[in-house]
Formats: C-alpha cells, structure tokens, sequence
C-alpha cells in the first residue's frame, strides 16, 4: 500500500490534541504508517504539536486558519479533499466525536470513498483494510471493506491500544498552502455545559452508571462522589433520562451516548438491549441491583445482588480508604 | 415551504436478530419492523415546522425494499403528506453514499427547502446519510440537533449542534439539512383518523432509473456479519455488603486490573 494513515485530530479548542489521539496514532503505527496527523484548527500550539509527534506522527499536516473553528463540514472538507487529491493518502482515521462523525461522512462522499463508522477494531488485508463494527444494537458485528482507497474510519474511544508517548520524538510541520471557503453557516453563540468536574462519560476510562433503581435525581449525587473518588464520568440509562432525572447528554445506549470504558459499573440498571447497545463493549462490567434477575447480570464480569444504597457508599468508603493508604 | 424527511425502517430494538445464510445479512423471518427512532424525531420537527407556519409540505422518503411502505405509511399516519418509496433491488444493500446519491436525486427532483433526518439509523449505526447527502448536494449541513427554528420568510434556520462539552447555535441559510438528535422533540402517536387517512395518501414509487442513477458499485461492502462473541460467564459476588464490596474492590484491582 502506497500512501501513509492521516490521523485527523481532535482537540480541546485550545491548541492541544486530545488523548483520544494517542489511540489513533498507535493503530495507525499498529497497521504500518506511515504515520501522519492531520490538524485542521484556528490556533495550534507547540506542545500540541510536539504531543502528536510524541504519539508517533512522524508530520503533521497543519491547516491553521481562523475560518476553522468552530467546526463546519462545508468549511473542512474542501481544503483536505484538495490536499487528499495531492498526497493520495491510504487512509483516513479519527476518533468517534460528534463533529468528526459528520466531518469524516461528508469527506467520504467529496472523495467518492467508502466510510467505516464507529469501528472496534482495523485489521490489514493484503493491500485493503478491513473494519469491524458493532451494529443492531451491538447484538452482531460487520466485517466491512472499501472498494478503494482512501479507507475512511471513524474509532471509537478506549478501545484501541493507544500509543506509548515518548519524549524527544517530533513531528515535522507542513503548512500547505489550501484554499479555505468561506462559511455559509454562522455562529451564534456557543452555549457551555456546566461542568460536573468529572470526566467526559465518551472519554472516561471508568464510567459510572445510574438507572431507575437510583429513584430519584436527588440521588445521584453518591455515584458523583464516588465518581469524585475515583475519577469516573457519571452516567445513566433511558429509563432514568426519560423520566426527567439526568439531562439527555448523560444518556448511555442507542439512543444516547455509545461508551468503552475500561471499567463500567451499573447501579440499578437493569440491562435493556437498548442500554446494552451503548455500553457491551466495555472492558469490565459490574452490575449491581436487587434484582437478580436482571439481564444485566448476563454480561457482567462481576455482580452484587443488593441494595445500590447500601454499596455505592461502602464503595466510597473502600475507595477512600484505599487511597489514604 | 416544502420540507424531505428522510427515513429508514429497521428491526426494532428489542426483537432478537440472526445472522443470515449468506453471512452478510440478517435473517429477516420473524422480525418486527419499526421507523427508526431519530428518524421519527425528525418527522415530528417538520410536521411542526408546518403547523407552526400553517403551510406547507410535508415529505417522508425512503430508499428500501416493500416491507419499507409499512415504515411510510407510518409517517403518513403521523401527518406526512405524502410519501416517495425508492425501491429497486438494484439499491440491496446500498452503503451510505449510494443512500445519500439516491436520497439527493430525489431533492433534485423535489426541491425542498429542508431536509430532516435522523442523526443515525438504529440497524447499522453508521449515522452518515444525512451529511453524505448535504455532501452531494452542496448544501450547509448540521448534525445531531437538539432544537431548531426555521426564520418567518424560510431563508435561514437557526439550530442547536450538540457537541462534546455544550451546544453550538448556528444560522444556517435553507436550503439545508439537518439531522436529529434525542432531546429535540417528542415524537406524536398516530391518531386513529391519522392511520386512517394515511391509506388514502399517496406513495410514489421510484426505481433507481427514474432517479437517473447510474452504476450501483458500493464503495463499502460487508465481507461478513457475525454474532457478538459470548462474553466469559461472570461472577455473582456474595456475603454481607461490606464484605461483598471488599471483594469486589479487590477484584477489580487484583484479577481485572481495571482500577
């Protein structure tokens, strides 16, 4: 295969990749390289720029221009299908964001390619590539390949190995020289969550979630500080979304947030497919509700059968106590 | 003003699906068929966009085999005007773009001033559609919306993207698409009048000729479709709570290293 793996990169909004990026460049480096990050921001920095080299981009294209931020397709996609035309890269990867999900979508389709959304998993093939991709509700997974290159893919977070950061790497910077349009879509205003000083639920590596067995919104506040303790995003199912307890952006399952945790812990969840759909590809799965039928318990690694409010706060206390030690 | 909403029919959630004899698709025998969620949020936003301007049209369209009249006349039964049924074997397993071309030669054929859609279709998740489409078109395009307002001459609309972190409002000048998220609306039931009346609403059927479409080739294809490999059976910890979630605690750091 001729042509090296862009990376196209997310970031914070303030010049620096996100660590969802290390996942990217080590499957890239993981399928061959050569390894190559595409950064499409109004303000880059340089430790953002030495962070991608750290992570095994050997260069980093650089479109830095004022008209890229905040991200519109209509604005993104010409100056990179240009580029995509000159340097005929073999594929194109980035991580699963709600931006990049629509970017990598509408690239596809100006490049006439084929786009594997949302994979598991990239494997080589001879020349082609190979995705796999959970799909009807996570209940079967699909093998897809392209007809030709480049192979676009979107990644889901936390589930490919990320790449070691290594000191003193770097990645030499290309400035090309693109044609930017003009935005047809304006920016009103950007409205900012408040922040609940926990991790983002799709980047955390540990995901705690609340479902009617919780009983109330009043309660989620033991899983906040036992997510406080020990550095979890705090999430929730449909059934306690629906019933106004949890806004919709912390909503885990097909019709909310699609999540890989290394570790996911529900309490009083009970494991409706629509819920499986958003998290069964979590590394550990505990389960913790009264009910032991629940089929929660059928996908858990580890189950207690119990009262959530009596074992979130032994929880919390064990958490505690283990880290003063 | 005229408003396409794009739809999908597929197996609901909850009903059990098997991996056909020829490994690439679903064994379809016994399967209940619904209107793919974010796509009934999305019919929901154009018949209130019509009703709040009171005029206007109202289109729902699909690109699928017969069984998808079903997921029209759904839409019909909501308050969609009318329906267009792109059905041609020909588009069997279509991928994304060959969706999106053919979605496009519909609009081209139809003018809209707007284009819904669900933010991803609950079968395949690949959630790609509606921005291929805008792709093909050349038109703004925003995904995963949480509110929207059309302006009163139907020149530009104003919508809420949901992203990573908050809301980003955009103007955008119509003709557009834009693709739903949850949270935008609450989708209506069908009245009885409304099922009733959706038998006598039209549905026009389109071959992939009459769409000027020409070769077919996928740019994706599906090699193979596989069950989910059976997670290990998992461990029910038992005991009192604070032995229990010693355990457990333990567990998590010393077997799993997960924590």
């Amino acid at each position: 295969m001729a042509g090296a793996f862009w990376c196209v990169v997310e970031d914070d909004r303030k010049g620096m990749p996100k660590k969802v990026m290390a996942e990217v460049l080590g499957e890239a480096a993981r399928l061959g390289g050569p390894v190559e990050a595409l950064w499409l921001t109004d303000k880059a920095s340089e430790d953002g720029l030495k962070q991608l080299g750290g992570w095994g981009a050997t260069k980093v294209w650089l479109l830095e221009n004022a008209g890229l931020a905040p991200y519109r397709g209509e604005v993104w996609v010409p100056p990179v299908a240009e580029l995509a035309a000159k340097e005929s890269p073999k594929a194109i990867l980035a991580p699963v964001t709600s931006r990049q999900r629509e970017f990598m979508a509408r690239l596809a389709a100006k490049l006439g390619v084929g786009l594997a959304a949302d994979s598991v998993a990239l494997a080589r093939d001879g020349d082609k590539l190979v995705a796999t991709r959970p799909v009807y509700a996570g209940k079967l997974l699909s093998k897809v390949t392209w007809a030709k290159a480049p192979y676009l893919a979107t990644l889901r977070p936390n589930v490919f190995k990320p790449a070691d950061a290594q000191a003193g790497k770097s990645a030499a910077v290309e400035r090309p020289s693109l044609t930017i349009p003009p935005p047809q879509m304006k920016l009103v205003e950007r409205r900012e969550e408040v922040s609940t000083g926990l991790p983002e639920l799709t980047e955390a590596e540990i995901v705690l979630s609340g479902g009617r067995g919780m009983k109330g919104p009043e309660n989620y506040v033991i899983l906040e500080e036992l997510g406080g303790i020990i550095g979890a995003a705090v999430g929730a199912s449909r059934a306690a979304v629906d019933a106004g307890w949890r806004p919709h952006r912390f909503q885990i399952g097909q019709t909310g947030r699609t999540i890989s945790p290394k570790l996911y812990m529900g309490f009083g969840v009970s494991g409706a497919i629509q819920h499986l759909a958003g998290m069964r590809t979590s590394k550990v799965i505990v389960a913790v509700n009264k009910d032991a039928e629940a089929p929660i318990f059928k996908i858990a690694d580890y189950g207690i059968v119990g009262d959530l409010f009596e074992v979130v706060p032994e929880l919390t206390k064990e958490f505690k106590r283990l880290l003063e030690k | 003003m005229k408003i396409l909403v794009a739809i999908k029919q597929v197996p609901d959630t909850a009903t059990a699906v098997k991996v056909g004899s020829d490994s690439k698709q679903i064994d379809t025998t016994g399967i209940t068929w619904i209107v793919s969620p974010y796509d009934e949020f999305a019919v929901e936003e154009a018949l209130r966009i019509k009703e709040k301007r009171g005029q206007g049209e109202v289109v729902a369209v699909t690109v699928g085999p017969d069984r998808a009249k079903e997921a029209l006349r759904s839409t019909l039964a909501m308050g969609c005007d009318r329906a267009i049924h792109v059905n041609d074997a020909a588009l069997t397993g279509a991928d994304t773009l060959t969706t999106a071309r053919a979605l496009a030669a519909v609009v081209k054929q139809e003018a809209p001033q707007l284009v819904l859609t669900g933010r991803q279709a609950i079968d395949d998740d690949m959630g790609a559609v509606g921005a291929q489409l805008a792709e093909v078109l050349g038109w703004p395009c925003a995904s995963w919306i949480m509110e929207e307002t059309v302006d009163a001459d139907a020149k530009t609309v104003r919508v809420g993207r949901q992203v990573e972190g908050g809301l980003e409002i955009f103007e955008l000048p119509l003709p557009a698409v834009l693709s739903a998220q949850k949270g935008l609306n609450e989708p209506r039931y069908p009245t009885l009048k409304g099922i009733m009346g959706a038998k006598k609403k039209e549905i026009k059927d389109l071959k992939a000729a009459d769409l000027g479409l020409g070769a077919l080739t996928p740019e994706l294809s599906i090699t193979t479709l596989e069950a989910l490999p059976a997670r290990p059976p998992g461990r029910i910890i038992q005991g009192e709570t604070k032995d229990a979630v010693k355990e457990l605690v333990r567990a998590l750091r010393e077997d799993a290293k997960a924590i």
